[in-house]
């Protein structure tokens, strides 16, 4: 049997690591258990996860494994049976997480060994570029992502045979082909996923795009936050080189194209082309004026491409299975597939990679499996700082370019962080004004000043100092902002406080009008109470409390003193009969 | 060189092999700024005018790219950096809790470093870990699924470590 154990960044954080280490050490001197990598699968609310392999076929898929279980793992690898590893086999309920998803973009993540090339070429790795340098010309190439209806998964959702063929189209001998891999996205972490699973199909898009475009060298900016993305991605690059996949006359054809990797120092607004550029070329990340678009004058004034890890992550697929294929998934403005990364209080947290037109409904409660600790969903926010967030009512819309614009929201990168009642959404739109404001570069006043002065408004309404007059402020700001900003950053800063006031402008009045918090979870705007029928007089609640603002003697119901309480809620976290409430 | 500010007094020979390998690749400013990082822990002054010479650039130049990415530090950090997750998703699972329980037992808020040199608090934009929430890295190993106790325990394990390594 062979022994792979997932090993993404979420993975080793929950500790697979320490499980590849123990069974490392008991698989000493036994040949014939083999023990390997593989990228993450996606169900990282399950990590670690330790799949079993009996000649290419996968026996059985073993969860929440720990460094204890190692033993049985060897004993089952040794013997075939499963019955020592029988409380570690994934329930049916969690397979379904994978079922009900179609996998393009991540096809290779969880399946295959990240680090040895040898395994993706088995998997039809290198197979497209193979026919493409040998049977397509680059308009061909163009032609085909033009029918699969492919657009920018980063966000903007621009057509990418359109860029390919802009850039295509300009005039010069020196191109640059650019990948933006500075997923700055709170909330989102497919490319991580990406070029930590499967590095060589990023490789092998990017090598079809410089082909399509007449690029030579290539370039992947990668965020200097994802150390293990990086080194899987050198590794491969190495790999590939040797191969004879990347350099000069790839493949014995005229080809040739240069690969490298710049790390990112840590900017959001390096997301937009132009500040990447920037950045490329060693400068602070502030964003050009377009046009001229990157397509016609971009990285060292030469005409650039530049599309997101997740776009070129399809590319590979379309080839081999042509544009048709990916264009039959989708709806009619939307084709193939997206990646969301399903993260907050949701019960199964992860990546999931679905055909376009699927409803958010269908997403959170079907393969989420619905809100953690079955509280009350109350929305959904998509697109990071520049998406918004969507309500209740709105569950059914469709997942499209289209629709989800319509609400406000947007596509984005694919960030999709799921809300409770427990979540105050004036609390929502200041922690993204507070990440726009410190992110924005600086360049135009609008966004400068202006994300500054909404932080400052939204930290005051959640202080209880909110005053009438505030949400008309509040918008009359956002649309300054959106027309007098000069790129993507401060056009959409504004759209998470849009959405919220548009959907929950009764949790902005109940702040500024009564002074309240409807979630509970602006500290200013509540008061902890303990409910003296739940309270049992354990006195744990005022042994804890570090302002000693709890009174009470044993057996008897406690009490808390408002003018001491900081807010701190140790109280509530170990009351054991949830007798600490807010007010 | 002589430095305009007498602040730092670095071993600027270490940085010979990096500028180099790099000083006359156009565009390898932030790279040069990483590996002088990676070098000192920090950018000292000193080291930023030597580069701003040595690149041709002028020192605002330099300290201009310096001080726009956040990755860039200009003061010491400690043997330990912790880096704590301000993410979306961490933050609606209540990485703040973290931080204040953190600033607590070390008595250091975002940015600063404790007394002993151990422990720097850094507060950092998503680390991508979404699904283990809330999360922080110190010195690039990720800790998920936090809570109070948890980051305390942690931190307490760290210092037993440093302890015995001295």
């Amino acid at each position: 049997m062979r022994i792979v154990v997932g090993s993404g960044s979420c993975g080793i954080a929950a500790g697979a690591g320490k499980v590849y280490s123990a069974l490392e050490c008991l698989l000493a001197g036994k040949p014939e258990v083999t023990l390997g990598v593989t990228g993450c699968i996606g169900m990282c609310y399950l990590e670690p996860i330790v799949d079993l392999y009996e000649e290419d076929v996968l026996k059985a898929r073993l969860v929440k494994v720990s460094e204890k279980d190692a033993e049985n793992i060897v004993k089952t690898a040794e013997s075939g049976d499963l019955s020592f590893v029988e409380n570690l086999i994934i329930s049916a309920d969690d397979e379904n997480f994978l079922s009900q998803q179609t996998r393009i973009a991540l096809r290779h993540c969880g399946v295959i060994d990240p680090t040895d090339i040898e395994d993706y070429m088995r998997a039809d790795g290198y197979k497209a570029i193979e026919k493409v340098l040998t049977t397509m010309t680059p308009e061909d190439v163009i032609e085909t992502i033009k029918v699969s209806g492919l657009a920018g998964r980063g966000g903007a959702g621009f057509p990418t045979w359109f860029k390919w063929n802009a850039a295509r189209q300009s005039q010069g001998e020196e191109k640059y082909l650019i990948c933006n891999a500075d997923e700055g996205d709170p909330g989102a972490f497919m490319d991580r996923a990406v070029i930590e699973s499967d590095p060589h199909n990023l490789i092998e898009g990017m090598l079809i795009g410089a082909y399509a475009i007449g690029a030579k060298e290539a370039v992947v900016y990668v965020r200097a936050e994802y150390p293990l993305a990086i080194k899987r991605l050198e590794n491969a690059i190495t790999e590939a080189k040797a191969k004879g996949l990347l350099g000069k006359n790839i493949l014995g054809t005229d080809f040739c194209c240069e690969m490298r990797i710049k790390a990112g120092a840590g900017a959001f607004v390096c997301g937009e082309e132009t500040a990447l550029i920037e950045s490329l070329e060693g400068s602070r990340g502030m964003p050009r004026l377009k046009p001229p678009f990157p397509a016609q004058c971009g990285y060292w004034q030469k005409p650039s491409n530049i599309n997101n890890v997740e776009t070129f992550a399809n590319v590979p697929w379309i080839l081999l299975n042509g544009g048709e294929a990916f264009s039959a998934m989708g709806t009619e403005n939307s084709k193939g597939t997206k990646v969301f990364a399903l993260t907050g209080k949701i019960k199964k947290g992860g990546l999931v990679e679905i055909p376009m037109g699927m409803t958010l409904r269908e997403v959170i409660y079907n393969i989420g499996g619905g809100i953690k600790d079955d509280k009350e969903f109350k929305a959904v926010q998509m697109g990071g700082p520049s998406g918004g967030c969507i309500p209740k009512d709105l569950l059914d819309t469709v997942i499209d370019y289209k629709a989800l614009g319509a609400t406000g929201a947007i596509m984005g990168s694919g960030g999709m962080v799921v809300m409770d009642e427990s979540t105050c959404m004036v609390a929502m739109a200041k922690f993204f004004l507070d990440f726009t404001a410190k992110e924005s570069c600086g360049k135009c006043v609008p966004c400068r000043i202006g994300t500054k002065r909404m932080l400052e408004i939204l930290t005051r309404i959640t202080e209880g100092e909110g005053k009438e007059g505030d949400i008309e402020l509040l918008e009359e700001l956002c649309y300054a902002i959106k027309d007098g900003a000069l790129c993507g950053l401060g056009q959409t800063a504004p759209n998470p406080v849009l959405t919220t006031i548009r959907y929950f402008r009764h949790e902005y009045e109940a702040h500024i009008n009564d002074k309240k918090c409807p979630a509970h979870e602006c500290t200013s705007l509540i008061t902890y109470e303990i409910d003296k029928e739940k309270c049992r007089g354990c006195t744990l609640c005022a042994k804890k409390c570090p302002a000693n603002a709890i009174i009470g003697t044993l057996k008897n119901p406690h009490e808390i003193l408002t003018d001491k309480c900081i807010k701190c809620s140790q109280c509530r976290t170990v009351c054991k009969f949830g007798a600490v409430k807010t007010i | 060189m002589s430095c305009s500010c007498n602040h730092s007094n670095s071993d600027l020979s270490l940085l010979v092999p990096v500028l180099n390998e790099y000083k006359n690749i156009k565009g390898s400013l932030i790279t040069i700024l990483q590996k002088a990082q990676d070098i000192y822990g920090y950018l000292p002054t000193d080291v930023i005018y030597h580069i701003a010479k040595e690149t041709g650039n002028t020192p605002a130049k330099v300290m201009g790219v310096a001080t726009f990415y956040t990755q860039f530090r200009l003061t010491p950090v400690g043997k330990y950096l912790i880096m704590l997750c301000q993410g979306t998703a961490c933050h609606v699972n209540g990485s703040e809790r973290i931080e204040a329980a953190i600033t607590e037992e070390l008595g250091i808020k975002d940015g600063e470093t404790t007394e002993d040199g151990l422990f720097t608090l850094k507060c950092v934009a998503c680390l991508g870990c979404c699904s283990l929430s809330p999360v922080m890295m110190i010195n690039e190993e990720t800790y998920g699924s936090l809570t109070p106790e948890k980051a305390i325990s942690i931190l307490n394990d760290l210092r037993k470590k440093a302890g015995e390594e001295e």
